[in-house]
């Protein structure tokens, strides 16, 4: 698995992948969708509830996070 | 997740039997051998096509719209009822059933040639309905309901759609590249080879690219195309070790007829609409105006819901009994089972489908979907948006 470590003052995390079941555009932590206004390094768990995949229109319930790339 | 039942909110879905008549539909061709041989008369060898192309626009005009939305205090309990799911998957054994049997009787039956001729169109016909409840099937997330979606698409020989409706029309809907997105001035018969051909085209490299960042090839037995093709195969050959070498042709051409039926309704479904580009190159995201929709209750009914397109583009996840009617976006004067009639007659399409394409644009056509061997003359006709 692809990881990207981020070192930050609090200690280190790592960002994650995660993938839409319906067409499999994927929201990868470290790069956001700046687009929309979610910046690099946003985690999944901080990306509005009401935000919908930019591809399909899928809600954030039919994202999977990708366990191997 | 809302705790609420329906029963507490206080609503009930007026539509929740009626739904069930989609697993009636695919006993159609069999209604209409028992009224051929009750009244020897072989025009209801017939009888699902002319339900389709004749009685169901009727209702739908006697019938009228349906425009009701369930209240949002009962959508996420309705959204959550098993019932309606059951009631797609239903479908499927009966759609099995008809097709073993109307593949036994018209290939050896002692029918006329015009007789078995009636029954093979209408097996496509039953076939073609097949892939729409492969629609909403294919549209769940959950294995067995995308298991069955690819079962209800063996028969008419359209596994493609599997991997290229969710991952390829939805992604790139209502632009140029998609071939399901037919455009301004294209008739149907420009659009079937175009839109077959890209499509299969488009789930082929979908497949092979998801394949090969797993490090598989593209003829791993994991390819869904490949998956879905397979149970196409086994329908074939069980039908013809059962019934002889005739069932080969008789059940590959039906199951393109049926999947010619898909493809017009697609051709009405987005006819002319375009996402605008954004300053970055990118496509806005789909709005609800980059649909046509119908709320022609006779047709939805049989559809589970397909015209209300816009909010299934809005929420592809979202099972078919809680897709609401917006106002105020691009909206098709009959049911499909009339604009279908239509699209099968370009100059009648044209006619009363081009001015509603212009008109939504108002009249900058600069930002619709044309068909690029006329997009010049189109635009130099009617010109930009003068407001």
């Amino acid at each position: 698995m692809r990881r990207l470590i981020y070192v930050q003052r609090l200690g280190v995390f790592v960002m994650k992948k995660w993938r839409c079941l319906v067409c499999d555009f994927v929201y990868d932590e470290a790069k956001g969708v700046p687009e929309e206004g979610i910046a690099p390094g946003t985690k999944w768990e901080d990306v509005p509830e009401n935000w919908t995949c930019p591809d399909c229109g899928a809600g954030k319930s039919d994202f999977q996070m990708v366990e191997v790339d | 997740m809302s705790t609420v039942t329906i029963q507490e909110s206080g609503w009930t879905d007026k539509k929740r039997y009626l739904w069930l008549l989609g697993i009636a539909a695919m006993g159609l061709p069999y209604y209409g051998y028992l009224i051929a041989q009750a009244t020897h008369w072989s025009i209801f060898y017939w009888f699902t096509p002319l339900f389709i192309y004749f009685l169901i626009p009727m209702l739908d005009n006697v019938i009228g719209e349906d425009e009701a939305n369930p209240p949002d205090s009962a959508m996420a309990a309705l959204n959550a009822d098993r019932y309606y799911r059951w009631a797609v998957a239903a479908s499927i054994p009966a759609q099995y059933a008809v097709l073993a049997w109307g593949a036994y009787t018209a290939l050896t039956g002692d029918l006329r040639w015009y007789e078995a001729l009636g029954l093979f169109f209408s097996i496509g016909w039953t076939s073609g309905l097949a892939i729409n409840v492969a629609h909403e099937l294919g549209h769940q997330t959950s294995p067995l309901e995308r298991w069955l979606a690819k079962i209800a698409l063996a028969p008419a020989m359209y596994g493609h759609f599997y991997v290229e409706h969710n991952r390829g029309h939805h992604v790139r809907v209502a632009t140029p590249e998609d071939p399901a997105t037919s455009r301004f001035g294209e008739t149907f018969y420009e659009f079937l080879p175009r839109c077959v051909i890209g499509s299969v085209a488009s789930a082929w490299e979908i497949e092979k690219t998801r394949l090969a960042r797993q490090g598989k090839s593209v003829w791993h037995w994991s390819n869904d195309n490949l998956q879905a093709w397979a149970l196409s195969l086994v329908v074939i050959a069980a039908m013809t070790v059962w019934l002889g070498w005739m069932a080969i042709p008789f059940v590959i051409l039906q199951g393109l007829f049926g999947g010619s039926l898909l493809e017009v309704v697609n051709y009405l479904e987005h006819y002319g609409l375009r996402r605008q580009k954004l300053a970055d190159g990118r496509y806005e995201r789909c709005q609800p105006h980059h649909s046509w929709n119908s709320n022609h209750l006779a047709t939805n009914v049989f559809l589970y819901h397909l015209q209300r397109h816009s909010d299934h583009h809005a929420n592809p996840t979202r099972s078919f009994q809680t897709l609401r009617n917006f106002d105020n976006v691009p909206r098709l004067p009959n049911g499909y089972g009339g604009m279908i009639l239509l699209a099968y007659l370009p100059p009648l399409w044209f006619r009363v489908m081009n001015p509603r394409v212009v008109a939504h644009f108002g009249g900058d056509m600069a930002r619709a979907n044309i068909k690029p061997s006329i997009r010049e003359q189109v635009l130099a006709q009617y010109g930009r948006a003068t407001a």
